[in-house]
């Protein structure tokens, strides 16, 4: 045995760069050279960027696919939708309807009365508990149920789809109770203040920027922390960590939690910039879509998962608006090519072929450290 | 609920309920036979399973256009040419899948996944570039049109029955492939044990390519069937996929009878509870209670002995 510690610093110089170049294209360049409406669709790719960092602990470094993440999103999404829609279903705006003061496609639906599960999203305390809360109890439950029983691999992914199926048809079905498969709509106000003035979506960017920021650090955190090496142990040799004395299934959960609660935080984000929420934003296909943003970006990839969430997104706006046609073939291509060819995504191309030929134009940095070996090698 | 019906009327209720049930399912064992080879036998998630039904319903439409415009005195009969067109099509196209994708990815089921899932975006692109996007319906030959009156109140199509009777017939021959035939052994011992198959001189490659191609074909069958019932649409794929793989699982993936019988017990509580429910309330209900079981019991219903 070598006498010699390993450490396993927070922040390596190499993150440092990283998330410095990724701040800096963040709240610089973007602000810079976009228009504030194109800002505000940057501001909507990124709040996928934060589903996109919770699938890389779960599927990266867990080996937990979940094809769900759609549900966490959408329940994010739609606690901070509730909240806006309460305070935009004043009685002053709502007057003519035949019972005001409750939401309009309530109204539409021959509701008379604002059921009481609508009630807490009268306060915003409560609702910013419930972006996180909501996601996190009912992945709790999922993971809970899945991971004691030893579920796993495709069994979970498909699992999680068919509760996402159940999630959006319920949802549509539930017209008068959620807007049915228009959504929510019509949002205004966050405390007074109008959200859909050009200002407040330049600030709701930079809120989203900091919260995304936030999330990074967490889960670079977990990642650096003992927890991420055991997770990614139990991903490649589930029953050496199980005999080693830990409960895989505690680890599981945690980190499925996680996942979720940031897909919350995404999908209330995403509410607050877009200013609606529906069903068709968070059913199977979106939900396989967020795997991809992961996936494109280096599945083991904190930050990969950022940029993988930009370019898609953007990727998808300019190609099903100029070429609607080619753009479902790209999106096939790019699902195939991300697994073939490119299992690492674009974190793997540029730590192999962009970051060693940088380094040799850099004549000071040769001793930089290599990457960790967990990055290098594919999950399963 | 029940008091506004007389007994007769329930009956009759129930009877046709019951009968719709079927319909469903027989549409679930289509749909999940070629699935419960390709994902119980091999493993492998072929998330365009949907596409390769589809697959078989357009070349079953191709043809009822073409009987209809050359051989209008054929036109009774297309259905059946169709079906055998619609297996070697969807299973030729399998092959070239194996070939070209699946093979490399046995070691790594997630991204096999994500592949296919791929692949079944790639595929529904082309049947709208091809075919339009609107939804496209067969004509029906005359002998498959309306009903037998079983009584006064209970009538069932002609085409639900044909549907059941192909269901049935498809059933039998998966079955007696699978465990009637040296090839079905074949697949077996590969599922058991790959590396044993392949030491005692199972051409390990071939069985693989074979076995997707015809889980691919019978989807393609499935998929002509289909047709009969319903419109083909471009995307109509990916509404089948999520009840066709709880339908493997639910079963017990690697049990033919265990698919049966989860389609069974999925179809006749869905059509059941259709009736005292909206249409949307009675398949979420039903898919809860399909995945409330699974996390009771994950391996599904039947379950085949494997020490692993």
């Amino acid at each position: 045995m070598q006498s010699k510690q390993i450490k396993h610093p927070f922040l390596t110089r190499r993150d440092v760069i990283g998330y410095a170049i990724l701040a800096a294209v963040i709240f610089l360049l973007l602000p810079a050279v976009l228009d504030s409406f194109r800002l505000n669709l940057f501001g909507k790719y990124l709040t996928y960027a934060f589903v996109a960092v919770g699938l890389v602990l779960c599927w990266g470094a867990g080996g937990i696919l979940s094809l769900g993440q759609g549900i966490f999103f959408g329940l994010g999404g739609y606690c901070m939708a509730m909240f806006l829609k309460l305070e935009a279903s004043t009685p002053e705006n709502t007057s003519i309807q035949s019972t005001p003061g409750i939401p309009d496609f309530m109204d539409w639906n021959q509701l008379t009365a604002l059921p009481w599960w609508w009630e807490p999203f009268y306060s915003l305390p409560l609702t910013l508990l419930a972006v996180v809360a909501v996601p996190v109890m009912f992945a709790f439950v999922i993971g809970f149920a899945m991971f004691t029983r030893r579920v796993s691999g495709v069994y979970f992914a498909i699992i999680t789809q068919a509760v996402v199926a159940i999630l959006t048809i319920l949802i549509i079905g539930q017209q008068g109770f959620t807007g049915g498969v228009n959504g929510i709509t019509d949002l205004r106000t966050l405390f007074g203040w109008d959200i859909r003035t050009e200002e407040a979506k330049t600030t709701l960017y930079f809120v989203n920027g900091a919260l995304l920021f936030v999330v990074l650090m967490v889960a670079q955190f977990v990642r650096r922390s003992k927890l991420g090496r055991l997770l990614i142990a139990m991903r490649d040799q589930p029953d050496r960590v199980r005999f080693s004395g830990y409960d895989v299934a505690k680890f599981k959960i945690f980190i499925f939690c996680l996942g979720a609660g940031f897909a919350g935080i995404g999908g209330a984000m995403f509410t607050l910039q877009v200013g609606f929420m529906s069903p068709t934003l968070i059913g199977i296909v979106p939900s396989i879509e967020m795997v991809i943003f992961c996936a494109v970006g280096g599945r083991l990839s904190i930050i990969g998962a950022v940029y993988g969430a930009l370019v898609v997104n953007w990727a998808k706006t300019t190609f099903s608006e100029s070429f609607p046609e080619l753009w479902l073939f790209g999106l096939g291509a790019l699902f195939i090519a991300v697994v073939m060819a490119f299992p690492n995504g674009l974190a793997g191309v540029w730590a192999q072929h962009i970051e060693p030929r940088l380094l040799k134009l850099w004549p000071g940095s040769a001793k930089q450290p290599a990457a960790p070996a967990a990055e290098k090698t594919p999950a399963e | 609920m029940f008091s506004d019906y007389s007994m007769s009327e329930l009956t009759a209720i129930f009877a046709m309920q019951g009968f719709s049930g079927l319909i469903l399912f027989s549409v679930f064992v289509l749909m999940a036979l070629g699935l419960a080879i390709i994902f119980g036998q091999m493993g492998v998630i072929n998330m365009a399973h949907g596409e390769f039904m589809i697959l078989g319903a357009y070349v079953t439409y191709l043809l009822s256009n073409l009987f209809a415009d050359y051989m209008p005195a054929l036109f009774g009969m297309y259905f059946f040419v169709a079906m055998f067109f619609a297996f070697f099509a969807s299973g030729a196209l399998g092959m070239l899948v194996e070939w070209a994708l699946i093979r490399h990815l046995y070691k790594r089921p997630l991204d096999t996944l994500l592949a296919t899932w791929g692949l079944s975006l790639i595929l529904q692109q082309t049947y709208r570039t091809v075919f339009g996007a609107r939804e496209v319906g067969v004509s029906i030959p005359d002998w498959m049109m309306g009903s037998l009156p079983i009584t006064d109140l209970i009538e069932v199509p002609i085409n639900g029955i044909f549907v059941m009777v192909l269901a049935l017939s498809i059933s039998i021959g998966v079955y007696v492939m699978m465990y009637r035939s040296g090839w079905g052994k074949q697949v077996r011992a590969i599922n058991n044990n790959r590396q044993m198959a392949d030491a005692v001189g199972i051409n390990t490659a071939w069985t693989d390519r074979m076995t997707f191609a015809i889980g691919c074909g019978v989807a393609g069958v499935a998929g002509s069937a289909f047709t009969m019932i319903g419109s083909t649409g471009p995307t109509a794929g990916q509404l089948y996929i999520v009840d066709t793989f709880l339908v493997v699982v639910f079963g017990g993936a690697g049990s033919l009878l265990g698919t049966i019988a989860s389609a069974f017990s999925i179809s006749q509580a869905q059509s059941i509870m259709e009736f005292f429910l909206s249409g949307s309330m009675a398949k979420v209900l039903t898919l809860l209670t399909v995945v409330g079981i699974l996390m009771l019991r994950p391996q599904g219903l039947f379950t085949l002995k494997l020490r692993k």
